[in-house]
């Protein structure tokens, strides 16, 4: 987006508009024209993919308001309404819950990326943060969301996420009846629930402009690392990403309708499907699965108040990665030691993640703890050793060389 | 850049043409439901199924007042003057000119049922009030005669009638 | 890569030796039956849901209620196949409660419109006999699974394994049995080889010839369970067959549009290469 823009409209009209206001302009420099590094692979659809599941959930999400009752002698079956009564009902709702999941999906190898090519290094450490923030919104988000249907996951799920906010010492009963609006989860708790997963999207909208604003100053990272340096480097965003995104982001769509339309359930749990009842505890109270390595480093903490700070201290600490990570080298393709550690690290989250669904008991408990450490040393010591110990492969010259050999 | 054969360029042209027709069949599909999902839903459409009303208890000269898809229906049990009074108007002279005999049911036109909604901006018309024996609308004045047509004021039709059958002499299925 | 191998083989020695699933006092799993909607075109079978209909009227309609089902969902496609007029004929043999029209209470004769009626006017009274409320069963086919495991629970994604509510739900129906004798049971309740714990407060409801068919299907216990387990899921489920098309039909239609884009892909980006 650097320079004035090269788009000149051929219609009259469309050029008297651009006089006013140069959305044209700005479009063309930004997804026309816009210089993209040509070696990309298909890791960096993601994004993309991600900005079209947030149009998926908000419209889908909209559409269900006009038949949802945020009130809890009416949630459930108002969302049963919407499963056999309302036109495609069952079709809206299907696409909202597993399009929950596959946003997830879709953000957690959106990261995966980052972290692998070193994409929160210098100078793109603040479209980082603000992916960050994303993702925090984005847990905030799913968590309110899944309270609305009001079933007993919802509500237990509610009342044991709330409840950690008592750990703050002394303010925390005070905080925890000013979030239920009562003294435990109940109507109150589940409108303004409702009124806040209603917004929520809308700020994510707003701080995704401001990363891919904060990408389009510093433009895209490649798997080599090396910053663009010759025009043979890039190739315009439209036609050659804009087709090659087109694509995958439909074969993402067949992992998405798979689930729609023939394990429309997998993703979810069968006791939500019972309507709440705060007499009676669910034996197993899970999240979500994309909570679930999060739930594990909470249960693997045994005091109450560092097992919340360690939830939070585990999402935090990702904001802290372009100053963690000392080496000067970018991608992951470089640096053989940090891509066995990524590695380990990411086979640590998803033993997280299947731990977070275990009963919190004999090795569950010890697996959690270790595999807890594992991730938080992977950040805090690993990464700043092996920037000052590791001994890196020799990076290419420029992204051209690396495509098309020492010849280019 | 190799210059390419119009052989190429039609193949080409044929592979763009046949993927952007693909994605726009896709498009629109994609609509349907979205659009489909405000029209009413299967409980709504259950609940405006046709009713049944008994016309026993509406004594001689009354009106009554039922729903009917959440639409109020008049059913008027007209006396012979009421009758007489609307078959004597020349049609002609009518701002929305219908017989009377068009508005009730052969051999029943004792019975005048009517949806109770003025037709000039949607308000509920009050029964037995006005200078023609039907109905006033209070909103802006329109006035409907004995056999809901409307006489003076701003509505342009007469009041709307809801399909329904006689059932027997004594009961009418509305819708 | 290595290290990649070592993770995984310590994932799956720790799926191993940890015990199988994380059910109480050695659940067993309920054994895997065969129904006609599963799969990718998998249908209801009318007759079978209209059995498990008369199931539900006779047996389980004595104590559980079936709220979300409206009479008219009877003839709706995909369903038993009743028409309309057998739909509303059966909404018109249950005393549906309603006010006439000078606000007394009245029982009128159900419409299709209605709701199957609850047995128990309110929980309290739903629980006074076996002390815990019977469930609501709606959406109980999608309200009941069983732990699969690691890595099943992966396959039955390829696999579009659904169906752990009904097979639970039959093996429940068949799984009374006597105690072993080192179980006491408490006051009241019934031994269940398939139910977390084995202590069920709901008796043995079904007994073979309890219910009879028009259309000549046994009158075992065996197939009770089948057809009212069928029944249960149309319930919870009553557009599977729809949702089960359609997918059919989007993903044939995104298979070809991805294939198109390929190609596409590959024409725009040889300018490059």
């Amino acid at each position: 987006m650097s320079g004035p823009s090269t788009y000149q409209p051929q219609n009259a009209v469309l050029q008297w508009f651009e006089k006013r206001l140069p959305i044209g302009g700005l479009i063309h420099s930004s997804f026309v024209a816009y210089p993209t590094p040509r070696n990309l692979n298909y890791w960096w659809t993601f994004g993309g993919i991600l900005s079209f599941m947030l149009g998926v959930q908000i419209i889908t999400g909209v559409i269900l308001t006009m038949h949802y009752t945020p009130q809890v002698d009416l949630a459930f079956k108002s969302v049963e309404g919407i499963m056999r009564d309302v036109n495609y009902g069952w079709l809206l709702r299907y696409l909202h819950s597993n399009g929950a999941s596959m946003f997830f999906v879709a953000v957690y190898i959106h990261m995966f990326r980052g972290i692998y090519y070193g994409s929160y290094k210098e100078p793109r450490e603040v479209l980082w943060i603000l992916g960050v923030i994303i993702y925090l919104l984005m847990m905030a988000t799913g968590f309110l969301g899944y309270t609305l249907p009001w079933g007993q996951m919802s509500f237990w799920g509610a009342t044991v996420i709330t409840n950690l906010f008592s750990a703050i010492p002394g303010v925390g009963e005070p905080i925890v009846n000013w979030l239920w609006g009562g003294y435990a989860v109940g109507n109150p708790t589940l409108n303004r629930f409702f009124s806040l997963h209603y917004l929520l999207p809308f700020v994510i909208a707003g701080v995704v402009v401001l990363h891919v604003w904060a990408l389009h100053v510093a433009g895209q990272n490649n798997p080599t690392g090396v910053e663009p340096k010759t025009p043979g480097d890039t190739v315009p965003f439209t036609p050659y990403a804009t087709i090659k995104d087109g694509f995958f982001m439909v074969c993402f769509c067949i992992l998405f309708a798979w689930f729609v339309f023939y394990v429309p359930n997998f993703l979810g749990h069968a006791d939500n499907y019972i309507t709440a009842n705060p007499a009676v505890t669910p034996t197993h109270i899970v999240p979500e699965w994309y909570y679930l390595p999060f739930y594990a480093i909470l249960r693997a903490i045994p005091d109450k108040l560092l097992g919340v700070l360690a939830l939070g201290g585990s999402i935090v600490i990702l904001a802290f990665l372009p100053w963690l990570d000392t080496s000067p080298v970018r991608s992951a393709r470089y640096r053989p030691l940090f891509r066995q550690f990524f590695w380990l690290w990411v086979i640590v989250s998803v033993g997280l993640g299947w731990l977070g669904a275990k009963p919190p008991e004999g090795i569950y408990v010890i697996l959690a703890r270790v595999l807890t450490v594992y991730y938080f040393g992977f950040f805090i010591v690993i990464l700043p050793l092996l920037g000052i110990f590791e001994k890196t492969k020799p990076l290419p010259n420029s992204i051209s060389e690396s495509v098309l050999g020492a010849k280019a | 850049m190799t210059t390419v054969s119009s052989a190429e360029h039609t193949r080409r042209d044929f592979l763009y043409i046949a993927t952007g027709a693909v994605g726009a069949v896709g498009a629109a599909a994609a609509l349907v439901p979205l659009i489909s999902q405000m029209n009413p839903d299967a409980s709504t459409i259950a609940a405006g199924a046709p009713v049944e009303i008994d016309l026993a208890p509406i004594s001689d000269g009354q009106i009554t007042k039922v729903f009917w898809r959440s639409k109020p229906v008049f059913i008027f049990h007209r006396s012979k003057k009421d009758i007489e009074e609307a078959k004597s108007v020349p049609v002609a002279s009518l701002p929305d000119p219908q017989p009377d005999s068009a508005r009730v049911k052969d051999g029943h036109d004792q019975w005048l049922v009517v949806i109770g909604i003025c037709t000039h901006l949607g308000c509920i018309p009050i029964a037995h009030q006005g200078e023609f024996g039907g109905w006033f609308c209070p909103c802006h004045g329109s006035q409907y005669d004995t056999a809901g047509r409307i006489r003076k004021g701003p509505a342009p039709r007469n009041l709307e009638l809801p399909p329904y059958t006689f059932v027997s002499d004594t009961k009418i299925r509305i819708g | 890569m290595t290290k990649t191998l070592i993770a995984l083989s310590f994932a799956a020695f720790v799926a191993a030796t940890v015990p199988a699933a994380a059910q109480e006092h050695d659940t067993p799993q309920p054994p895997r039956l065969k129904w006609t909607f599963s799969g990718p075109f998998g249908k209801f079978d009318e007759a079978q849901l209209q059995r498990g209909f008369k199931i539900y009227r006779e047996v389980c309609a004595n104590c559980h209620s079936m709220e979300m089902v409206a009479f008219r969902n009877l003839a709706d496609a995909g369903g038993p196949g009743y028409t309309p007029a057998q739909a509303a004929a059966v909404a018109g043999e249950y005393k549906i409660k309603d006010i006439d029209d000078l606000g007394q209470p009245i029982e009128r004769a159900g419409r299709p419109a209605d709701h199957f009626p609850a047995p128990f006017a309110n929980e309290a009274a739903a629980k006074a006999q076996y002390g815990v409320a019977p469930p609501d069963m709606s959406t109980l086919a999608k309200a009941r699974t069983y732990e699969r495991g690691f890595p099943w629970f992966v396959f039955d994604i390829v696999t579009q394994y659904q169906e752990q509510g009904p097979d639970y739900i039959a093996a429940i129906l068949k799984g009374y049995e006597e105690p072993p004798k080192d179980v006491h049971l408490p006051e009241g309740g019934n031994y269940n080889k398939y139910f977390p714990g084995h202590n069920i407060a709901m008796p043995p409801p079904l007994q073979a010839g309890q219910v009879t068919f028009d259309d000549g299907s046994p009158t075992t216990i065996d197939q009770y369970a089948k057809d009212v387990s069928s029944f249960l899921v149309w319930a919870a489920e009553p557009h599977l067959v729809a949702r089960k098309r359609l997918g059919f039909q989007v993903m044939l239609f995104l298979i070809v549009l991805a294939g198109l884009l390929y190609f596409t892909k590959k024409k725009v980006w040889s300018a490059v290469h």
